[in-house]
């Protein structure tokens, strides 16, 4: 007997693309009608060998399996006797648990921070200098008509976003879609999506800054170089001519843009021209969020600390320094005696000297497979894989709020993220007397 | 069981005027004394003290994307007032975009337990339910953002009214919202264009309807559907000079409207929001004056009007609202960051930092305006306390301006402190009007509970009322600005749904308040057309499915759902 579910919200990018139907045999898997292949991997590599079953802590030179009540009280301990624990990840996992991490991190006196620190934290470090124009991905469905992507790949990262939300589809004012539509990229390599556009400018690596300045003289008139980052003066002015024509323009921009050259102050100069654009016509920018979730975690910890990312509870109040509370420094300084580390694998994505620090000290690994942390881990405790297994919300990288569904049981003894840390919370909390 | 015996209540919805009455509390409720055995329950001795109902603040930015995005952009705000975690209270941090923890107990210790958050965006509605749910002691309920829906404007152009009610209906309870809210009407659309309505007659682009005709349409479909609120409108052209016009054209716009509400307790059919930033005369920054009295005299004339006050305090702190023109024109002159939002098929909005400088005339005219709009307005019922937080002030200064209605000389030494044109730009220097502390709970508790229609149990301490009440070290007989304002800051005790929750000014226990929100039912058929030409829009415009949109129940733990059955609209 198959059961087909619809409008399965995707836990897999920033797009939270929430229009795909999920068919059901028993307890797995079989179908998805989904066009996107990350998304459709999801759900049907559900299972594959590296999910992890059992619980395990390790001993000696080697790790023993362990019951989940065993893994949890002994990670409860470790972190209760902590002095400087981290607690870290989350931006692929639902708000509910990142709400119980937060209390944990409080109740420990932990710093909590979230993949934000290694991608859009010079976003967010930017808009908290000049504030940032944006919408919902709706705004630009049903009005853009200049789509702009700048440092990012879409067509590889998020196979949906042209498709669904920005350039391919019609919309309210844009009926005839992409005709009604202009496609710009800038990148420094000629990618999947820049064959797309209508108009390609190769940038050199790091000159994003320079370019978005040419843009920003060239939109009110004053002379622009020859050639900046690569690009010739004449393409700058027809760039910056369409833009003013525009009636509708959106930039999307990413890593490319965050991680390169002068990091936030690119981002501080993108966010300024489309602040300076105003002057002429609507103009809306969007950071290109990665994991389906890192949006909802800067809002939950927003709400409940007051700031975004990298805070730090060690003195009881949050602390929010970009630079000394963010994971990367704390790490380098070697600080941290602990890390509980949840919905994402840090060993893998961090650079090799902090991958290292972080390697010296006794790690907690909730995830629901295996990874390069999990090898290093001193505690791993496996968990059901939200928005399949576990319900909860998650926000687009639009900040739109969607409700993540349980389609399926977790396998035997499998945890939630959630009620996983919530135990954990409340033996710290019996531990210290509370 | 709680006995609170020998305080000086001050509880206008039952007349009562400072008298000594001992008040009663089992089960949640205030009940009849009788009903209490003195010697099971605990006594709390208000001796020299006065008892009030428990404060509402029926317009206060808490909760969402915007206060979100303040909090987000502004760290060096919420550096200002850190606040730790201790073995009752969760750790916070902000002043005027305070995180959800520290805004329940702030508020509480001001003995407020009812907030209403104004500005809910529909397809966001699950973020609002979210930190509300996180923001502990108070009751809540969220206004869902209406006045620039695409659809409404459809409805409302093409004169079907019904179809429009049942989509409001579906859309409230969608969002589990409490009211109609409107900012801007028509103009936040334009600006989605970077344009604005300028005037209540300027059509919106495309959708080619009026402002006008946007407040004369939700106000129809509001009394049709017998809303426990009226619509709750922020004007247009808000905060522009000479924008007086516009506010007295949008009361007059429904002055033929009959008010029909579930309880048939309100007397408004609008209630026109943050009123102080809608009294602006002049035509520019330079002859920039203050049309309060105008304002007051027509709401003097007219019972269907309530508004509420958007009192600025002199100071920083950060504006926000979905009327995104207004926030860029704010950036214009303050040229300080500025964040811009737009919503599809709904809403937008902005948020810019500002500071409330007593050196600027305009400022200090501001700040004139609204004390002169509740000094002016003689019935203290159509008029409520409100800074339209964070936009005019933070409501941490809510004793502040108590204390500057409550006496002339601390407005005179605020006013030696701001700009010397304010007095001949306002008339605030030559009001001698002093609130007393039953007017004080009229504009602070009993109005809101009658506008808003909760009047059954909240706002009151009658019989049946909700336990939810505010002690506040203050003897009547012994008034001075600087006791005014120190007892209402912090509470001697807040009582919320009979428990203690806040004593001499701390908080030491923590509960969960109820969710309200209002869930109208029109006639099946007529919902079933509706919701098939819905289904066209969601699919063609909207980016999420329309099974996904509606707001699920998990999303309001503590739900207290207002039923109405308006099957008679087919």
């Amino acid at each position: 007997m198959s059961k087909i579910i619809t409008n399965v919200v995707c836990p897999y990018c920033g797009c939270l693309c929430d229009d795909l139907e999920v068919v059901i045999e028993g307890n797995k898997i079989v179908e998805t009608e989904c066009p996107c292949e990350l998304g459709s991997g999801r759900f049907l590599d559900l299972d594959i060998a590296t999910r992890i079953r059992e619980s395990r802590i390790k001993v000696d030179e080697g790790f023993k399996e362990a019951k989940i009540d065993e893994a949890i009280e002994r990670a409860a301990e470790i972190l209760a006797s902590a002095r400087r624990p981290l607690i870290y990840g989350w931006s692929s996992t639902e708000c509910d648990a990142i709400r119980v991490g937060i209390e944990l991190a409080e109740e420990v006196g932990a710093i909590i921070d979230n993949t934000t620190s290694i991608c859009h934290g010079p976003t967010i470090l930017a808009s908290q200098d000049v504030g940032i124009s944006t919408c919902t991905l709706g705004e630009i469905k049903n009005r853009a008509d200049l789509v702009i992507y700048w440092g990012c790949n879409p067509m590889q990262a998020h196979p949906r976003h042209l498709s669904r939300y920005t350039f391919f589809p019609r919309g309210f004012f844009r009926e005839k879609g992409q005709d009604d539509r202009t496609l710009v990229v800038i990148d420094v390599r000629k990618t999947d999506t820049a064959k797309l556009a209508k108009h390609f400018l190769q940038v050199k690596p790091n000159y994003d800054y320079e370019l978005i300045s040419a843009f920003r003289l060239a939109i009110k008139g004053y002379q622009v170089p020859d050639s900046v980052g690569g690009i010739s003066r004449e393409k700058i002015e027809e760039i910056a001519k369409i833009m003013k024509e525009s009636h509708f323009i959106v930039i999307f921009f990413g890593l490319g843009v965050t991680m390169s050259g002068a990091k936030n102050r690119n981002i501080d100069n993108v966010l300024s021209l489309t602040r300076d654009l105003h002057r002429f016509t609507k103009c809306v920018i969007m950071p290109m969020r990665g994991h389906y979730n890192v949006t909802g975690f800067n809002e939950v910890l927003t709400w409940e600390t007051g700031f975004p990312y990298a805070v730090d509870f060690g003195r009881g109040h949050p602390k929010y320094n970009p630079g000394e509370t963010s994971v990367i420094d704390v790490l380098l300084r070697e600080e941290i005696d602990v890390a509980l580390i949840i919905a994402s694998d840090p060993i893998a994505h961090f650079p090799k000297e902090i991958a290292k620090s972080l390697m010296n000290v006794p790690i907690i690994v909730i995830d629901p497979y295996e990874s390069l942390t999990t090898e290093v881990a001193s505690i791993v405790i496996p968990s059901a894989v939200a928005g399949i297994e576990v319900d909860g919300t998650a926000y687009r990288m639009d900040h739109v709020p969607l409700r993540l569904r349980k389609i399926l049981e977790p396998p035997e003894g499998i945890l939630s993220d959630r009620e996983i840390l919530s135990r954990i919370l409340e033996n710290v909390k019996r531990l210290k007397g509370r | 069981m709680l006995l609170i015996n020998n305080g000086y209540v001050y509880d206008p919805l039952n007349k009562i005027d400072g008298e000594k009455v001992d008040i009663a509390i089992k089960d949640g409720k205030i009940v009849e004394e009788s009903q209490i055995n003195p010697l099971e329950a605990k006594v709390i001795d208000a001796t020299n003290m006065i008892v009030m109902p428990g404060g509402i603040d029926v317009h206060t930015h808490i909760s969402g994307y915007a206060i979100n995005a303040g909090r987000r952009f502004r760290p060096e705000d919420g550096r200002r007032w850190l606040e730790p975690h201790t073995s009752i209270r969760r750790s916070g941090a902000g002043y005027s975009v305070p995180s959800t923890f520290v805004t329940g107990y702030r508020y509480a210790i001001m003995g407020y337990t009812m907030l209403c958050e104004p500005a809910m965006p529909p397809l966001l509605a699950r973020h609002t339910h979210e930190e509300l749910n996180d923001t502990p002691i108070v009751d809540t309920t969220a206004f869902t953002l209406l006045g620039n829906n695409w659809t409404v404007a459809q409805y409302i152009k093409r004169g079907e009214y019904e179809r429009c009610a049942a989509f409001i209906a579906w859309m409230l309870r969608a969002t589990k919202g409490y009211c109609i809210k409107m900012v801007n009407p028509g103009g936040v659309e334009a600006w989605a264009w970077r344009s604005n309505v300028k005037d209540l007659n300027d059509p919106v682009p495309y959708f080619d309807i009026t402002p006008a005709e946007l407040i004369r349409g939700l106000a129809t479909v509001n009394e049709m559907l017998k809303l426990p609120h009226s619509i709750h409108v922020h004007t247009n052209q808000l905060g522009v000079p000479g924008n007086f016009e516009i506010t007295i054209g949008s009361f007059d716009t429904i002055k033929d409207a009959k008010v029909s509400s579930i309880r048939g307790e309100r007397k408004q059919s609008i209630h026109v929001t943050h009123a102080q930033f809608s009294a602006y005369g002049g035509d520019s920054w330079n002859n920039f004056e203050s049309k309060a009295d105008v304002i007051a005299k027509y709401v003097n004339n007219h019972p269907y009007v309530t508004i509420d006050m958007g009192q600025v305090i002199p100071g920083e702190t950060t504006t926000m609202t979905a009327d995104g023109p207004l926030e860029y024109n704010l950036h214009s002159l303050n040229n300080l960051k500025w964040i811009n939002q737009g919503i599809e098929l709904e809403t937008g909005g902005g948020l810019v930092p500002f500071i409330y400088s007593r050196a600027s005339p305009v400022n200090s005219v501001q700040w004139a305006i609204g004390l002169e709009l509740a000094l002016l307005i003689e019935d203290p019922f159509q008029v409520y306390l409100s800074t339209d937080h964070p936009n005019a002030g933070p409501f941490i200064r809510y004793p502040r301006i108590i204390s500057w209605l409550m006496s002339k000389q601390s407005r005179e030494s605020q006013l030696q402190k701001l700009h010397k044109r304010t007095s001949k730009r306002s008339l605030i220097g030559t009001i001698d009007r002093e609130y007393n502390l039953y007017e004080i709970a009229t504009i602070t508790r009993a109005g809101q509970a009658v506008a808003l229609e909760m009047s059954d149990t909240k706002g009151h301490l009658g019989v049946n009322a909700d336990a939810d009440v505010a002690i506040y070290d203050l003897d009547p007989n012994n008034l001075t600005p600087q006791k005014i304002e120190k007892a209402f800051s912090h509470a001697a005790y807040t009582i919320k749904d009979g428990e203690i929750v806040v004593k001499d000014g701390e908080v030491v226990s923590i509960t969960q308040g109820k969710r309200f929100w209002v869930n109208p039912q029109v006639d099946e058929d007529l919902e079933r057309m509706m919701l098939r030409e819905i289904r066209r829009t969601f699919a063609l415009f909207y980016t999420v499915t329309m099974p996904n949109f509606p707001v699920q129940e998990m999303y309001v733990p503590s739900s207290n759902e207002i039923k109405i059955d308006a099957t008679y609209i087919s």
